[in-house]
């Protein structure tokens, strides 16, 4: 697992884990890591230690199975310092130790670094550097939150802890992370070369006299520093977040004395954070959910591989012309189908708008811009579309015109084209009716804006054939999202839940809430944008128009939205379209890009006299959306938990602390879930009647 | 219970507080001694017999900390056995340690104790003791904690005072000051402060600007933008009161306190000594009291530490003549006003600290004194002297003349 060669009194520690791509820490690598350590600290023919990895990347940080499950366990572990006592003992061995970085560092492998007298990075491109822990829910627990303030000063290091930053190897050398940048091939050499020069074996921060590089947390600017971080850490995440709050915490109290006491202070923090479920929730949905997710699990096996170069789009829209975008920029060429040219040229348009601000800041240039422009060929003539391989239909949802465009498309398209529709309410089966290919056809709901949303949720019509799946999933690979498959219905799975949320604020209301109550207990849920923001960001004369279209073609069938009454107020009676039009629940100044709540809302829904706390609000946001999602579940719109979780994080921003609905289902259990939702069905109303317990806790079983 | 009488009060003028100050040059510890060596000289007095020397200090550090009234005491040519303390209760610091003072002769373990205060905030900037509140992250998000000066502004968004309210309110208390500075009111509590070479430094408070008006007011830019929104403090602050859509920032530097250098004591005790050392109580303490509250909005205490001051007191805030509320943002006393319904023209009468100046730890001694002489001038009975204080406190104390 760990090799040591010693040649000329320099211990070259290899790590090399059997049948892994990666090395990563384990209790048998650390455990292995701390033999090879002993042994090379206690041979005398050792001078100099010198640590390197023999896989690709150097050392990958914490599996992060083993985190998931740590960090479900409730108990804080007992072996969370383990690293961190490890690397103590490293580096007060008395034998200068230099990492020898051969490829990406990341968390607890860079943290092996940091615990070394030296830092030599070979200057590979694909070498990253850094510590991601805080997008895991966690803190450095190997020391990093100690070491790095340490090393660079406690300012220069706050965002790298706070926003795990990665690296490139020039830019970890400018900001002080590594020591030296050396061609690949000459990694090694430059350890010995270091080694050979008989290098000091004792860290800055245990020599005597020692300072922190630009004060202390004590000094009064790191004090304001602090202060002010805070509450900007507090402003965005509502208290909903433990990792920043530790990481913060772990460095105000461990830069005031010295390195071991610190390092007991991060260790107590670490194993707080696995104790709590934040952690876990996040390394299981945004990481393990999120890698499967990518890796296809939904994809028909026996499908050969769609490797697109040309796809195309019919509608120059806000949504076509994202995908357009989206497409050029993973590298494929976009073939953009309109009435007229004018409008076809609307995704060039699109394309400069979005990258106006990015221009001007320098951050990409024109030319950048003009490469994207000449992959996306506006064009009137639907033969163009001849070499593509997939076609997604992004035109205004209506039935009629869908039905035109899909004919029209279907005339000159290869057996083997997959034709998808971009809907995001329409059932896809009722599409796929205008299609003389229903087997071809298939949903690809994108989010907007395009080029950013990491979702894309692929919606199987009854007729969509295998490969039409497999290929709509390597398309949407090739764009760099990540699907979940959902079974057709209306709403599918994410703008049906997703509706749920922005629903009860407008029944909270109608209820009598205050407002601008409705929106800070949106907030805090977590939830991205407050539910009465977003209904203004949808459009509230689009929400209204979707209701009516459910209406008319489902009749009395059609759910009972009690959103509805709100919605006509707001845009029949006072004509408040939404942020896109004079105004919907908000009033609107371009001018000074802010916005504030309609005072016309108090007048329309006066204020109750006993208004209810943020708690019982922030739960029906919650569970309202969870019901919604355990009704998908049971009726198999989506199949398992795990894509339910994935969808809902990364589609509509549902709470990421939660680790999703499904996760928030499991972490109350499932009878507990079942009850309360009952009691708010009595309550609240019927949006909140759950399905059945054992059915639901079945469905949450499956993978 | 013995009771505890004020004798005497003397205060030092405020100097603004700044490089350029009058009282800049002079060190805290010479600016904390001079009301001990004017007390000792106005009452002849026989220093041996002072039991203790009880000072607030805000930020006890520096030049200013180590216990200065101690040093001060010793500075000042008192008898080497007279011992001192500092306490802090932030801004009601100076009337805390009246308070305290008065405790103990009211105990009965001292017959003669010297309350007051001292702030050099020109050589001891605010903020400068740290403290873990607004910095350890823990402690932060446990009280969500924002700055003063977004509190002063959640007040006004809550109860609805308007940026006019407070400007109105601003002015009054500087034409207020001007008045009384005019006609001398406060003549006879303040000494002047010379340098080494007995030159005059200054004799009267320097910080009011009595050519203020509500109009000029109007120009100035509210101060706690930045701070609210770019910093995150004003969403820290809805995290609170999610009632609320956004925080109106209304205050600036012409409506809320201004910054100064100051000191002040009052000399008290028993009964028995005042007739032993031939002084004439001008007032007794009735009562006192401390309060905690909702620190988020922070600056609610002085209608709490009123309330349970005048339950002690047996009294109604109609039984009070006069009020000297701390004027550390002028939402504070129009809210204090308020929720206590008292009249504003018995409400500091002769201006306050957004005219006069606040200098923190001295300043509810300040108030005591000033509300005594508005006392006698008015020839009125009862008086009450109240301050918000950091964190959610508020402390008041009841002062009552003594007929001779």
């Amino acid at each position: 697992m760990i090799d040591t060669t010693t040649t000329d009194g320099a211990a070259v520690l290899t790590w090399d884990m059997p049948g892994r791509k990666q090395n990563v820490l384990s209790a048998d690598s650390l455990a292995a890591f701390d033999a090879a350590i002993t042994a090379a600290l206690e041979d005398d023919a050792v001078t100099g230690l010198i640590i390197t990895s023999g896989k690709r990347d150097f050392i990958a940080g914490a599996d992060l199975h083993t985190i998931e499950r740590m960090a479900a366990g409730g108990a804080p572990p007992e072996n969370a310092d383990a690293l961190s006592k490890i690397l103590r003992r490293l580096e007060t061995g008395g034998k200068p130790v230099v990492a020898a970085i051969n490829g990406t560092a990341l968390g607890g492998g860079y943290e092996i670094a940091l615990a070394c007298h030296h830092r030599i990075c070979a200057s590979a491109g694909r070498i990253r550097v850094g510590l991601p822990e805080a997008t895991l829910g966690l803190l450095p627990g190997g020391g990093g939150t100690q070491r790095l303030p340490r090393m660079i000063g406690i300012q220069a290091s706050a965002p790298l802890l706070m926003e795990g930053k990665q690296l490139r190897p020039a830019e970890a050398l400018a900001a002080g992370l590594i020591d030296a940048v050396v061609p690949a091939a000459e990694l090694l050499d430059a350890a010995r070369t270091w080694l050979s020069d008989a290098p000091r074996s004792v860290q800055p921060w245990d020599e005597k006299g020692y300072k922190v590089p630009g004060g202390g947390s004590d000094s009064p600017e790191i004090a304001r520093m602090f202060m002010v971080a805070n509450a900007m850490y507090r402003a965005k995440t509502y208290g909903n977040y433990p990792a920043g709050q530790a990481i913060l915490s772990a460095v105000w109290e461990g830069l005031r004395t010295t390195i071991d006491a610190g390092l007991l202070i991060e260790s107590r923090y670490f194993a707080s954070l696995l104790a709590d479920p934040v952690a876990g929730n996040m390394v299981r949905t945004l990481f393990l959910g999120k890698q499967r997710a990518d890796g296809l699990v939904r994809r028909p096996a026996d499908v050969p591989k769609l490797r697109p170069t040309r796809v195309g789009v019919l509608g120059a829209g806000l949504m076509g012309s994202g995908i357009a975008y989206a497409a050029a920029k993973a590298g494929l060429d976009a073939v953009v189908i309109d009435l007229d040219l004018g409008r076809a040229r609307g995704a060039w348009r699109y394309v400069e708008k979005r990258m106006q601000r990015a221009i001007k800041k320098g951050w990409k240039t024109a030319e950048q811009r003009e490469a994207l422009k000449a992959r996306i060929h506006p064009s009137t003539d639907y033969g163009d579309l001849a070499d593509c391989q997939v076609v997604i239909e992004a035109v205004f949802e209506d039935r009629g015109i869908k039905a035109a465009v899909t004919g029209r498309a279907d005339a000159v398209l290869g057996d083997d084209v997959v034709l998808a529709s971009n809907t995001s309410t329409l059932p896809i089966t009722g599409l796929a009716a205008a299609s003389s290919r229903p087997e071809r056809f298939i949903g690809l709901h994108f989010f907007s804006p395009v080029e950013k949303m990491p979702l894309v949720e692929v919606i199987v019509a009854e007729q969509t054939a295998p490969a039409t799946l497999a290929w709509a999933l390597d398309f949407v690979r090739a764009l760099g999202k990540t699907p979940i498959v959902v079974r057709d219905s209306r709403g599918f799975y994410t703008s049906r839940v997703f509706s749920t949320y922005v629903t009860e604020g407008m029944v909270m209301l109608s209820e009598g809430v205050a407002p601008a109550l409705i929106e800070n207990a949106g907030k805090m849920s977590g939830m991205p944008m407050p539910p009465l923001g977003l209904a203004d960001a949808v459009g509230l004369g689009l929400m209204h128009q979707v209701g009516r279209q459910t209406r008319a073609d489902l009749g009395d069938a059609a759910p009972a939205n009690p959103s509805t009454p709100v919605l006509e107020a707001l845009v029949e009676t006072h004509k408040r379209t939404g942020a896109r039009g004079k105004g919907g629940f908000y009033d609107y100044n371009p001018a000074e890009r802010s916005k504030r709540l309609w005072r016309g809302l108090a007048g329309l829904y006066p204020p109750v006299e006993t208004q209810p706390d943020v708690p019982a609000l922030i739960e029906r946001f919650l569970m309202v959306q969870a019901v919604e999602t355990a009704r998908c579940l049971v009726a198999e719109v989506v199949q398992t938990g795990e894509d339910a979780d994935v969808g809902a994080i990364l589609g509509w921003g549902f709470a990421p602390y939660t680790g999703g609905p499904a996760s928030y289902i499991r972490q109350m259990g499932v009878d507990v879930f079942v009850a309360r939702a009952a009691e708010l069905a009595e309550q609240f109303g019927d949006r909140f009647r759950p399905p059945e317990a054992n059915g639901l806790a079945a469905t949450l079983e499956r993978s | 219970m013995p009771e505890c009488f004020i004798y005497d009060s003397v205060r030092t003028p405020r100097g603004r507080g700044r490089p350029t100050g009058s009282l800049h040059t002079v060190t805290p510890i010479d600016l904390a001694a001079a009301p001990l060596i004017a007390l000792a000289e106005r009452c002849q007095l026989d220093t041996s017999l002072v039991d203790d020397v009880v000072y607030g200090v805000v930020e006890p550090v520096g030049e200013q900390g180590g216990d200065i009234p101690r040093i001060a005491a010793l500075h000042a040519g008192y008898d080497q056995g007279v011992p001192g303390v500092q306490v802090n209760r932030f801004c009601a610091s100076g009337l805390v340690a009246t308070n305290l003072a008065a405790a103990q002769v009211m105990s009965g373990q001292a017959d003669l104790t010297i309350g007051g205060g001292v702030e050099s905030m020109s050589r001891v900037a605010m903020g400068s003791s740290s403290g873990a509140w607004a910095t350890d992250p823990q402690i932060a998000a446990e009280t969500l904690f924002v700055p003063q000066g977004i509190s002063a502004d959640l007040l006004a968004t809550l109860y609805g005072y308007s940026r006019a309210d407070c400007d109105a309110f601003a002015a009054r208390s500087q034409q207020r000051a001007a008045v009384a500075q005019q006609e001398g009111r406060f003549d006879r509590s303040i000494v002047p402060l010379h340098d080494r070479n007995r030159v005059l430094l200054l004799d009267r408070d320097e910080h009011p600007r009595p050519d203020t008006t509500a109009a000029g007011l109007a120009r100035l830019r509210p101060s706690f933008v930045k701070l609210g929104r770019d910093y995150g403090f004003d969403a820290v602050a809805l995290q609170r009161y999610p009632h609320l859509e956004a925080i109106e920032h209304v205050h600036h530097a012409g409506n809320s306190s201004g910054i100064v250098d100051g000191a002040a004591a009052l000399l008290l005790g028993t009964a028995a000594m005042a007739a032993r050392i031939d002084q004439r109580p001008r007032a007794r303490i009735r009562a006192f009291a401390d309060i905690g509250s909702e620190p988020t909005v922070m600056l609610t205490g002085p209608e709490g530490a009123c309330r349970k001051a005048l339950v002690r007191a047996g009294m109604t805030a109609g039984d009070i003549d006069l009020w000297e509320i701390n004027e550390a943002f002028a939402a504070v006393v129009l809210r204090a006003i308020d929720a206590l319904d008292i009249d504003p023209d018995r409400v500091n009468v002769n201006g306050g600290a957004i005219a006069l100046g606040h200098p923190l730890g001295a300043t509810g001694a300040v108030l005591l004194g000033t509300l005594l002489d508005e006392m006698e001038r008015q020839d009125v009975t009862t008086g009450l002297v109240t301050l918000c204080v950091g964190a959610g406190m508020g402390t008041a104390t009841i002062i009552e003349r003594v007929q001779a």
